[in-house]
């Protein structure tokens, strides 16, 4: 599969005046054309950051990408000049974020801010770009879309105000969307729309997707790979289906003992005890240690190595050792 | 018509009355009268004076009077200039006045801005400290020191501008600045601290998602937002720069209304104080209610008496 994003080891650090917070600690992985990959795990554990260093967003200073390569198309995009990310911005890369009520400039027009997206990239006038933003409307389920394109944000209720948002990042039709907790602010029945709305757009688009969540629910409907992230690193990769049925990071099992699930609506809800590790010094071994019920004396001290159960699943856990005791296996 | 707006003119007219009826009433309050320092007027002259302009009236049916008079935009004859009305005294003095007022209102507005937004794209920068050090002077300078300082500066030790009277522009640099060095300090803050404000926002980050430029991100997109403040407050400082103008007229000895102004009040000339009163209060009254109307044109979420569909 052709490969549209490759993220490799990434690092990105803040430095504040109680030191660097490591937030970003050796992130890798590969977004392939037409697919969604989620990256899922609680909040704080870099989802974020990750995310906007794609786009070069972080906050800078203090921000700082510190090790890795960002390649789209093979090209790395932490070393291109701001000049050159300003014309990858919007056009082939897209993002959207969490709060649709304060992601729109209140002051201007829908419609304006979505046709300026699309002469930033595309030398057209006015009047074809109103043309491409009333097209971009109308796709994304936004009724009489010539009457609306006039009104301003406060005239929109949240859901619409998020196919806006959806519409000014695909205008420029380009090959990545990001998706940083598209759907958190949002009620239930309108979520599970916005969602069916990205499973539409990316059939009749083929755009590339990363959808951030701390909501494994939301995952399940969308995802054809998932990434599950914990203090600053991926701990286990794998298809939606190897996720959902065949944990096996335990982090990833809490998770989903967490979310409620439709197919055994009687079982008990159980949060993960504890908080993750301070990013200030992470931990030199599993950050998840302190927190894992199977941690062994080996977990606190040394990282553990990548294991690789198929083609896409793969897991950062000393219990996948051939050394590990193997009475885990059997437990869910 | 909106009735937001009905309700507005309704107000602003009760405003103008009761500054009229205040003004009248403690100005007749005050001792003396237009012909007291005219020592060798004789008492029979004086009495005919007084009937002549009528201040042997009734106060209340002098009052009843100059409103009648009002209704017309007759604001009656100057007692100490008897060749002039009030209204030829504002013909002559207004138009100097008023330009002196709106290019210190233009200087304050374009200096302030541009100062609050460079201050705050170098937030905690050199320029930044610079241009806020620059703003505290400019806001505890009172405008007739910042004056005489100018003076000392530019037209004594280093003279590259003239001094009094109103003959070219060259002349208006100075007194233009030294009015307008305290609204420009406050916008200039203002527009600082809104400015970081607004930066930080959400949709801001949006437009930077979007590619757009930095010129774009701030020009479009944050300055609009970031002026909201700044619109409010220029009703409060117009009028500031209105009673500067009085000041600053003196002290550069500018031919316009101040001079009328404050020469009325210590000669107790009646109808010019009650002239330039009204006329600064109406010019005032009216400053206010466009600045309401600028914001709900700058805010669309301001829709001004006009309900939400
Ligand atoms: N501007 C910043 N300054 C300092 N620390 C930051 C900043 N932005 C994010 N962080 C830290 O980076 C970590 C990851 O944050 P984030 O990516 O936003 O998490 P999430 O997974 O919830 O999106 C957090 O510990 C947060 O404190
Ligand atoms: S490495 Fe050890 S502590 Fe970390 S998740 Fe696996 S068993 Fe638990
Ligand atoms: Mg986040």
């Amino acid at each position: 599969m052709e490969k549209v994003l490759e993220i490799k080891d990434l690092h990105v650090s803040f430095s504040t005046y109680g030191g660097d917070v490591k937030a970003v600690r050796g992130v890798t992985f590969d977004l392939h054309k037409g697919e969604t990959l989620a990256i899922v795990g609680e909040s704080g554990c870099g989802k974020s950051v990750t995310s906007q260093s794609i786009m070069r967003l972080i906050p800078s200073p203090p921000g700082k990408i510190t090790q890795g390569e960002i390649l789209f198309k093979g090209r790395n995009l932490t070393n291109v000049s701001e000049t050159e990310m300003r014309k990858i911005r919007g056009a082939d890369i897209s993002m959207i974020f969490q709060d649709p009520m304060t992601a729109l400039n209140p002051t201007l027009s829908v419609g304006e801010q979505i046709i300026e997206g699309i002469r930033q990239h595309k030398n057209i006038g006015q009047a074809e770009g109103r043309k491409a933003a009333l097209e971009m409307m109308e796709l994304v389920g936004i009724p009489s879309a010539a009457v609306r394109m006039k009104q301003y944000p406060h005239q929109f209720s949240g859901g619409m105000r998020q196919r806006i948002v959806i519409a000014m990042a695909l205008v420029c039709q380009p090959e990545v969307l990001i998706a940083d907790e598209p759907t958190t602010a949002l009620d239930v029945t309108i979520q599970a729309q916005i969602l069916e709305l990205f499973r539409d757009i990316q059939e009749k688009t083929g755009v590339s997707i990363i959808l951030i969540t701390h909501d494994l629910g939301v995952v399940a409907q969308v995802a054809d790979r998932i990434a599950v992230m914990y203090a600053g690193k991926i701990v286990e990769t794998g298809s939606r289906r190897e996720i959902f049925y065949n944990p096996q990071h335990p982090y990833t099992r809490g998770l989903l003992r967490s979310v409620p699930r439709l197919d055994a609506d009687d079982a008990e809800l159980l949060p993960i005890d504890g908080s993750p590790p301070d990013l200030f010094s992470p931990p030199a071994g599993c950050p998840f240690a302190a927190r894992c019920e199977h941690a062994m004396e080996v977990c606190s001290r040394v990282y553990p190595n990548k294991t690789r159960l198929t083609s896409i699943h793969q897991v950062d856990c000393w219990l996948q050792d051939e050394r590990a005791p193997k009475k885990m296996a059997a437990r869910i | 018509m909106n009735s937001y707006f009905v309700k507005r003119v309704i107000a602003m007219f009760v405003t103008l009355w009761l500054i009229i009826t205040l003004t009248f009433f403690l100005m007749h309050s005050i001792p003396g009268n237009p012909f007291a320092t005219d020592r060798n007027t004789n008492e029979a002259v004086q009495k005919n004076l007084n009937s002549f302009y009528h201040l042997d009236d009734p106060l209340y049916v002098q009052y009843g009077s100059y409103l009648k008079s009002l209704v017309t935009f007759n604001l009656g004859p100057s007692i100490k200039q008897s060749a002039f009305t009030v209204n030829e005294l504002i013909g002559r003095g207004f138009p100097v006045s008023m330009e002196l007022g709106l290019w210190t209102l233009v200087v304050a507005v374009v200096c302030g801005i541009l100062l609050g937004v460079v201050a705050a794209l170098r937030h905690n920068g050199i320029i930044d400290y610079l241009a806020m050090t620059l703003a505290v002077i400019g806001i505890s300078v009172p405008n007739f020191v910042m004056a005489t300082l100018l003076i000392q500066q530019f037209a004594v030790n280093w003279p590259i501008f003239p001094v009094a009277t109103w003959s070219s522009p060259m002349h208006m640099v100075l007194p233009i600045l030294a009015l307008a060095s305290g609204p420009m300090a406050i916008i200039a803050r203002l527009t600082r601290s809104s400015m970081i404000e607004v930066l930080a926002q959400d949709y801001i980050r949006t437009a930077r998602a979007k590619g757009l430029s930095p010129a774009k991100i701030v020009f479009k997109h944050a300055l609009r937002n970031a002026l909201m403040p700044v619109v409010t407050l220029l009703g409060a400082l117009a009028a500031g720069i209105l009673t500067g103008t009085f000041v600053i007229e003196k002290i550069f000895a500018i031919p316009g209304m101040g001079k009328y102004f404050v020469e009325s009040i210590n000669q107790r000339d009646y109808p010019v104080i009650m002239g330039t009163t009204v006329f600064y209060s109406a010019i005032l009254i009216i400053m206010l209610y466009l600045v309401d109307l600028a914001y709900g044109i700058i805010d669309p979420r301001i829709k001004l008496g006009k309900k939400e569909g």
